[in-house]
């Protein structure tokens, strides 16, 4: 199977493609200019990972609170992760770098606070 | 007669402001003034959560209030005085502030020396001419994103979004996760004025079209926005009739450009570029009138804060340097775009140029395997090749005082030159 992928790394935005066993493995990539291209393709087609940031109110204060997952996480768990951003209650005073969600969904990865509320 | 007087004053306390602020206490100067219309420093940073700046600067990846915080760390480090919920009302060309706050009261504050950092505004709806209903749900992308991110508000469930820039990107994907169903993104031109990475990330992510070559060509609504019409666009931007396209939607974004805020710095009588909308500037980052400096994005628009921290972090530094000395260029080389280049800053360099110096500019279209050349007296003087430039990506030259002073002529011309 083929799929064309677009290179995030740099301006010049090179258009791959990449050729993906039956299993879902990856075979090979063309297009790329660079290393760095190859390197994100494979990953771009075996585990997509993107960084999540959101906001989510906070109690006893008018401004909601700014979080981020602490490193890139599969791209199929973005949905779940918001509905449990939905859920959380978050308590004053907050500082920036502080754990909201520790491990959020078994993923490995925390959502932390990127600003602080006092 | 003023009420204070300050060494350097700085109007705006975005990553710009805040930069000048830390660079000039770090030249010596002791009496830092920054005065800040919002409730907070951090300036346009506090709303953009999503992340991906500082990479240039920091060489990690930070959300904009956390690259903003630590700005304003060093400022408390350094013990800068950052005055919020104040507005400039006026400046003169002799470096005289009007200012008004609810806590300070009218003021009037005499300066050393002045640096603009008062940012940009987004091109809004009037300046657009879109057609239909004066309908509410209509906001601009930095509007909206401040609804969302700093206030907890949706500004509304179906969202169509006109203009493809980043700022519009960001905020598909932010509505998106936050509930609302994004149906399209729509942009005049045949190409996104977005990052790849945004189109694919803000977009692709999350299966929002995008219509290049489209426009609004419709809007209705009575009191809230009902429904929007989309057509296509030929080549001369004119709408094709039998292509429109009907959204049923209850909110309109426009991502349709950034013009700098400069009412303040026409003023005081300080020249405005007609082509970065920003002040004419030397290589200091002095403007027309002698002690106002400007940097970020007041003086042209930047792509990345990086850069607009970095050009700030010089022009606090000229300011106190000017504080200091008063020194007075004995004159100037004028900087010309040539062909392929807009908007290059600075427009001047002074003939006792002593460091080295960036001049930074857009490339007007899409060039591969390029050449930017600095060329004066039908000589080149530097040149830089690129495997690409784009209207989206700032691009830049560096020259030494050795270039300048091999100059004869009072001009130099920055233009691209493509292989293809």
């Amino acid at each position: 199977m083929e799929q064309i992928i677009t290179c995030i790394n740099c301006p010049v935005g090179c258009r791959m493609t990449v050729q993906i066993s039956d299993n879902g493995s990856f075979l090979s990539v063309s297009g790329n200019t660079c290393p760095r291209g190859a390197k994100y393709a494979q990953q771009e087609c075996t585990i997509p990972k993107r960084m999540i940031t959101a906001v989510i109110p906070v109690r006893g204060s008018s401004v909601p609170l700014s979080v981020k997952t602490a490193e890139p996480v599969p791209k199929k768990l973005i949905p779940e992760i918001m509905s449990e951003l939905a859920e959380v209650t978050v308590m004053l005073p907050v500082h920036s770098g502080d754990t909201i969600i520790p491990d959020v969904l078994d993923s490995g990865v925390d959502i932390i606070a990127t600003r602080s509320l006092p | 007669m003023t009420d204070q007087y300050v060494d350097i004053l700085i109007i705006g306390a975005g990553p710009a402001g805040l930069a000048a602020a830390i660079s000039a206490r770090e030249s010596g100067m002791e009496s830092v003034l920054v005065l800040e219309r919002e409730s907070e420093p951090g300036g346009i940073l506090r709303q953009c959560i999503h992340n991906g700046f500082g990479l240039h600067r920091f060489h990690e990846e930070l959300t904009g209030p956390e690259y903003a915080q630590r700005d304003i760390d060093r400022i408390r480090e350094l013990d800068i005085r950052v005055e919020c919920g104040v507005t400039v009302l006026s400046l003169s060309a002799q470096r005289i502030v009007t200012c008004v706050s609810p806590v300070y009261g009218f003021r009037t504050i005499r300066a050393g020396a002045v640096v603009l950092a008062m940012g940009c505004r987004e091109r809004p709806r009037g300046a657009l001419c879109t057609p239909g209903t004066r309908c509410a749900g209509i906001f601009s992308a930095g509007t909206a994103q401040r609804f969302v991110n700093l206030e907890g508000w949706m500004p509304g469930k179906r969202v169509v979004i006109l203009g493809s820039g980043d700022i519009g990107l960001i905020m598909a994907r932010r509505m998106t996760l936050q509930g609302a169903n994004v149906l399209a993104c729509v942009e005049i031109m045949p190409y996104s004025s977005g990052l790849n990475r945004n189109i694919v990330q803000c977009l692709q992510d999350y299966d929002i079209p995008l219509y290049l070559s489209h426009t609004v060509t419709d809007i209705r609504g009575r009191d809230r926005l009902e429904g929007l019409t989309v057509s296509r666009v030929d080549e001369n931007r004119n709408p094709v009739p039998g292509t429109e396209i009907d959204f049923e939607c209850d909110t309109l974004l426009l991502s349709c450009g950034l013009i700098p805020e400069n009412e303040l710095s026409s003023g005081a009588g300080v020249e405005i570029s007609g082509i970065t909308a920003g002040p004419v500037v030397n290589n200091h980052f002095e403007t027309s009138v002698p002690g106002i400096f400007a940097c970020g994005n007041v003086l042209h628009v930047h792509d990345l804060v990086d850069h607009v921290s970095d050009e700030s972090f010089k022009a606090g530094r000229a300011a106190a340097s000017f504080v200091n000395s008063n020194n007075v260029s004995i004159g100037f080389i004028t900087i010309k775009d040539g062909a392929g280049v807009r908007g290059t800053v600075p427009q001047k360099i002074r003939l006792d140029l002593s460091e080295n110096t960036e001049l930074m500019f857009r490339p007007s279209a899409v060039f591969r395997n390029a050449t930017v050349i600095a060329e004066a007296d039908g000589k080149v003087i530097a040149q830089k090749k690129a495997m690409i430039f784009t209207p989206g990506e700032m691009a830049s030259i560096t020259l030494k005082p050795k270039d300048i002073s091999s100059v004869s002529g009072n001009s130099l011309t920055i233009r691209i030159e493509s292989e293809d």
